[in-house]
């Protein structure tokens, strides 16, 4: 029962580590734009959790079971300002649409998940933005967010980087 | 990424149920989730308080982050001071001769509008704010412009209630929490204001563009009668907002109206101050106490 001696070589990465490292960046990211002192005039600010949410998909599309979008995006919608249970909807039809991709396309390559990431976030962006103002002309509240999907879009690279560096901190071994 | 291997789950019947399952369930939350968005589209109010409990959670942070970084909105505005600097000087001299010359003028109009509003005994509205406070934080991801007010339920904060900054409107409360509230800016598209041209009282509405400028409606559809910078202040009309507040400059005319750019930048506002709403029955206790009850004219024998 000497467990909490020094690990041994080689040993797999905690499984702890390995379950909320995911969780805990998009969880993170969803919450970061509310503690920023920054009062915008228009949506500048990609989303950041959505971002996170889906490379992780991408990254790992097995990690995850299909429905982490419930709770994932419950927590996103308490801090984004959308009406509740928008990202509850598209987050988790979003993460349906990745595993059925990854079903069609065999070998997924950066590109592919670019474009599949794009995809997703420009139809997400979009739909929230006409679900929060039902009243409003839909070419204006969709020219809202045009930038705000082109900046994003712009970005999944990088996210995408990010990502793996936390992926790589999940797995390292110890 | 590389092809996932174990796609169908082979022959073991509880992995072939429990991945039907999380479909099952996803699909259905999914459902329930949109339904839900709907849901608090058309009923805000419900669900104000659990958002709300949530950012009192990252409040303190979102203080705390404040007071270390400064407001982050202003870095433009300094780095564009440095490189206009010559222009902005010879411009901003000339500005304050014509200004002090304007200042003369107006304070003998002053003078004269105090002793006209003393004939008339006209009491002024009590201006003095509810609660003081500063905007914290905002939904910059989204759609919707709404803003994290330092202050809540503690100082007598509650939905409904105008707030305005030094240099004029900035919105309106959309539910209050004990040490934090939301405040619906001017700006977003759901938010309404109504408004008259300061100069000469035309009536008109106020439509939030969403991306930080406004839209211009007058009530008549007579031939477009704005003019680039003429000053619109809050009407009074519709009882929430007190009258002659500042609220915005016309920037431009439009095919309906005009575009207006809002007076106070929620971004650069210091301090803001939460008004009381313009109900009748408030109106009628602002007056109260500093008009003693009027003596009971005599009646005529």
């Amino acid at each position: 029962m000497n467990k909490t001696a020094a690990p041994r070589l080689g040993e797999p990465a905690s499984l702890w580590r390995m379950r909320i490292v995911p969780v805990a960046t998009v969880m993170l990211a969803s919450a970061l734009p509310l503690m920023l002192p920054l009062v915008a005039n228009s949506p500048v600010l990609p989303p950041l959790g959505l971002l996170f949410f889906l490379c992780w998909q991408l990254l790992r599309t097995e990690m995850w079971p299909v429905w982490i979008g419930l709770p994932l995006g419950l927590w996103d919608d308490l801090f984004s300002g959308q009406p509740i249970g928008t990202a509850v909807g598209l987050w988790t039809l979003a993460s349906i649409a990745i595993h059925y991709s990854s079903q069609r396309i065999y070998w997924r390559g950066f590109l592919h998940d670019w474009v599949i990431a794009a995809l997703l976030i420009a139809s997400i962006q979009s739909l929230a933005a006409l679900i929060a103002h039902p009243g409003a002309a839909t070419g204006r509240v969709l020219g809202l967010v045009v930038p705000q999907i082109v900046i994003s879009i712009l970005l999944v690279p990088l996210f995408m980087r990010l990502t793996g560096k936390f992926d790589n901190f999940r797995l390292k071994r110890r | 990424m590389v092809r996932p291997v174990h796609r169908r789950p082979g022959q073991s019947r509880k992995a072939q149920y429990s991945l039907f399952a999380a479909y099952v369930i996803a699909v259905t939350g999914a459902v329930a989730g949109l339904l839900l968005a709907i849901l608090s589209v058309v009923d805000p109010v419900g669900f104000a308080q659990l958002r709300l409990a949530s950012q009192e959670i990252t409040a303190p942070i979102a203080r705390v982050s404040r007071s270390v970084i400064g407001s982050i909105s202003g870095i433009d505005d300094s780095v564009g001071a440095y490189v206009r600097a010559g222009s902005q000087n010879r411009r901003l001299r000339t500005e304050l001769a014509d200004t002090r010359r304007e200042l003369v003028a107006t304070s003998t109009l002053q003078e004269e509008n105090r002793q006209l509003k003393a004939l008339l005994k006209l009491q002024e509205t009590d201006k003095t704010a509810l609660a003081n406070g500063y905007l914290l934080t905002s939904t910059s991801t989204s759609s919707k412009r709404i803003a994290l007010l330092s202050i809540g339920r503690n100082l007598g904060v509650a939905a409904g209630q105008p707030v305005r900054g030094a240099d004029g409107l900035i919105g309106r409360v959309l539910s209050s929490g004990p040490s934090v509230s939301q405040v619906l800016l001017l700006t977003d598209v759901d938010n309404i204001v109504p408004v008259r041209r300061a100069r000469d009282g035309l009536p008109a509405l106020a439509y939030g563009r969403g991306n930080g400028d406004l839209d211009i409606r007058t009530l008549n559809i007579a031939n477009n009668p704005f003019k680039p910078g003429d000053i619109l202040v809050t009407s009074g009309s519709g009882g929430l907002y007190p009258p002659n507040i500042p609220v915005a400059i016309v920037v431009r005319r439009q095919d309906d109206g005009a575009l207006a750019r809002p007076l106070a930048d929620p971004g650069k506002v210091d301090a803001v101050s939460v008004l009381r709403p313009y109900t009748p029955d408030n109106i009628e206790a602002q007056r109260a106490p500093p008009s003693p009850p009027a003596p009971v004219p005599e009646p005529a024998p």
